[in-house]
């Protein structure tokens, strides 16, 4: 059925569009004012937010339907009313990179994984959780990685000061 | 550049020579028999000793990429005597080139216990000797002095070979005079 | 009476203190017999919070952290860091700058990939080559020292151009050490690519498909060598690379030979390219503007860059809040993704096999753990 077909290499305007008329009004497009920027002149970005029960089928779309091959990244951020995650996405075939960016509580910190989607989401999701205490639910083996075992705190939320920081 | 423990490779006249090891024999036999052994003795423990130090390949971080340029032809650290050997217990020098952070702070305490001695450490870069750019961090131990003593320490961020080659040649001074006083029969 | 012997399958700790492992990182190998069928990396020992204690530094005294991200690579990591400060400001990078930012690109990738090759000598136990590519790649350090008076961590970027001019003779020294450097290329080759041992050494190891590669986020030579078509350097062009041409080595084995084969012929684009960016140079005045003033505070927003390390794709994604300080500075390293596939790339082979495997990845623990 041709509503399952792959497309290998979608362009920058069929991304947005197919996009907006699979998830509506879930995700919030935002266009870059920069006007220097080689990339964003080339139509190359795409810059979008979205919230915690979206992100798992958009994703699953983006690498399903739209032949986005590659989590670039998964980080996150501390705005200290509340934690964020962002994803950047690669489509190998025309070079286009999705930028999401999720909000998510600080009294409940929980977001589905796309490990299952991605396997390079893997460490970068293991990261996550051990510096800022995001918790992703269905990832394999969610475990401190880079810190020692022993280590108990998140050490890059704003909360957290480093030696000589009040 | 300081010659002494290349006499060998300074020119003397004869009767230079002549003094000097005429000298040279009144210090040795000018003692007891224990001491005479010593004093004929130390000199060549010195001399194998600080000729052959070899050091564990241990690299850490931005100073080990520059430990390897040393072993290269152009700053040939073979010529001093360095061979790096990978395991602990056929090596006599711990060289830490890079940054200790928290998680492998029991492994370096574990392979400085392992080296037999006699043992040197050197500390080798701006990281090793105080943690150098990362002062703030909260991953960090702000110089290797803080788990094992350390002999000589070499500055620089990174450093050069050259500089590698020069603090091995103040470790070579350090041993001489440590093998000089004679252990032999002293044990 | 048939008691099944029981062949215990074995952990192996291959550790941090281990002549194969280029960093401080352990791989820990589960045996049975010889063929490994488990393996569970493990990182983190170098370790500072980068990440915050930038947060704590002002924009241009992080140019000099970043290099200590990658330490083999540290002129496309700085460069990687004013490019994304660079489009946070939204500021355009003179022409001459941006030639030279190409020109030390690539004498980097060319320095680091030697580096590379002197590790898989030793590796595979050839240690001719580990001599020989060590004394050529003096040449390329040389050329560092003469741009920035650095051998190994460069600060040479800065934010809105690059710290300074080139010093003069310097188009006829970078010539040299490229013409020298393409002749002896081919010595370095005749001891390795010839040498059937070395090559039966790499080739059918260390197999994985295309489809992994991309799915588990694999990127650089290691990814161009199972068949990805993708450079940063030509699909999403920065700096003066959209002006000079040149080919992308892609090869389709997916075995440990093509990986390593990729990265060789990187090593002759990276000399093609050096020798256009100093031709397109000759035409550019030299009294144009190396470097522009940029402001002390970046305005508030998110901003992503993206280059073409030695080793993969690299990226750092920059938040500022409109100070002087970033308030959130991720960067994004290939090793990384690449470390957290060995398992991948080592199960089904032999353990002899793993120093091989590992070594073309060119790993560099300081990206990774940061």
């Amino acid at each position: 059925m041709a509503d399952n077909d792959i497309i290998e290499a979608p362009s920058y305007e069929d991304t947005i569009s197919l996009l907006k008329a699979k998830f509506g009004d879930k995700l919030v497009f935002r266009t870059s004012t920069k006007k220097n920027n080689r990339a964003i002149n080339q139509k190359r970005r795409i810059f979008l937010s979205t919230d915690r029960e979206t992100i798992y089928p958009l994703c699953e779309y983006l690498h399903g339907k739209l032949n986005y091959e590659q989590a670039t990244s998964v980080c996150g951020v501390d705005w200290v009313d509340h934690l964020q995650v962002v994803y950047h996405i690669t489509n190998y075939f025309t070079a286009v990179m999705v930028e999401i960016e999720v909000d998510v509580p600080n009294d409940d910190p929980h977001i589905a994984s796309v490990t299952p989607i991605w396997g390079g989401a893997n460490w970068h999701e293991r990261e996550t959780y051990e510096l800022f205490g995001i918790i992703f639910d269905g990832h394999p083996k969610l475990e401190r990685l880079l810190t020692p075992q022993s280590y108990e705190f998140y050490p890059f939320r704003k909360s957290y000061k480093l030696r000589g920081q009040e | 550049m300081d010659m002494s423990l290349y006499p060998h490779a300074v020119a003397m006249s004869a009767d230079e020579f002549m003094t000097w090891s005429s000298a040279m024999i009144n210090e040795m036999l000018s003692a007891g028999t224990k001491k005479t052994v010593d004093n004929l003795t130390g000199p060549i423990w010195a001399w194998a000793m600080r000729n052959s130090m070899h050091p564990l390949h241990f690299g850490l971080a931005c100073c080990a990429i520059e430990m390897a340029a040393a072993s290269a032809p152009k700053y040939d650290a073979e010529r001093v005597g360095m061979i790096y050997r990978s395991s602990p217990r056929q090596t006599d020098v711990l060289l830490i080139n890079g940054w200790i952070s928290k998680k492998i702070r029991p492994d370096i305490r574990r392979l400085y216990e392992q080296i037999p001695g006699p043992k040197w450490v050197v500390a080798m870069g701006e990281c090793a000797i105080s943690g150098g750019p990362w002062y703030d961090s909260y991953n960090i131990v702000q110089g290797l002095d803080q788990i094992v003593p350390v002999d000589v320490y070499i500055p620089g961020c990174p450093i050069k070979p050259d500089a590698m080659i020069d603090g091995f040649m103040l470790l070579q001074k350090k041993i001489d005079a440590y093998f000089k006083r004679g252990v032999f029969m002293e044990d | 009476m048939t008691e099944k012997m029981n062949a215990d399958k074995m952990w192996v700790t291959m550790g941090p203190q281990h002549p194969f492992s280029h960093g401080l990182w352990t791989l820990r190998v589960k045996v049975d017999g010889e063929i490994v069928v488990d393996a569970e990396p493990e990182v983190g020992y170098l370790h500072r919070g980068w990440e915050k204690e930038c947060e704590q530094r002002t924009y241009a005294k992080i140019i000099p952290m970043a290099d200590r991200l990658c330490y083999s690579a540290s002129m496309t990591w700085s460069h990687l860091y004013c490019k994304a400060a660079e489009e946070a400001l939204d500021i355009e990078v003179p022409e001459r700058a941006q030639y030279m930012r190409v020109i030390a690109d690539e004498i980097c990738r060319i320095q680091s990939h030697l580096m590379w090759l002197a590790a898989v000598g030793t590796d595979l136990g050839n240690l001719t080559v580990f001599l020989w590519a060590l004394r050529e790649r003096e040449f390329f350090l040389d050329l560092n020292v003469r741009l920035c008076g650095q051998r190994l961590t460069t600060n040479y970027p800065r934010i809105g151009g690059v710290r300074s001019d080139m010093p003069y003779y310097f188009e006829r020294d970078c010539m040299r050490a490229v013409e020298h450097f393409e002749k002896t290329l081919w010595e370095i080759i005749g001891l390795t690519d010839e040498s059937s041992i070395f090559v039966s050494r790499m080739k059918g190891i260390g197999y994985i498909t295309r489809k992994d590669v991309a799915n588990l986020g694999i990127t650089g030579p290691a990814m161009r060598g199972c068949g990805v078509d993708y450079d940063v350097r030509r699909d999403d062009p920065y700096d003066a690379y959209d002006q000079l041409t040149f080919e992308v080595p892609v090869l389709k084995e997916g075995d440990t030979y093509s990986r390593y084969m990729v990265r060789i012929e990187e090593l002759f684009q990276s000399c093609e390219l050096i020798r256009q960016a100093m031709k397109k140079l000759e035409s550019i005045p030299k009294t144009a503007p190396y470097r522009v003033k940029v402001p002390r505070c970046v305005p508030a927003g998110t901003t992503c860059a993206k280059i073409e390390d030695p080793r993969g794709e690299s990226i750092m994604y920059l938040v500022s809040d409109g100070s002087e300080r970033p308030y959130r500075l991720k960067v994004r390293s290939p090793v990384f993704v690449n470390v957290s596939a060995s398992k991948n790339m080592v199960v089904g082979n032999r353990i002899a096999d793993i120093p091989a495997i590992m070594a073309m990845i060119d790993m560099c623990l300081g990206e990774t753990d940061r």
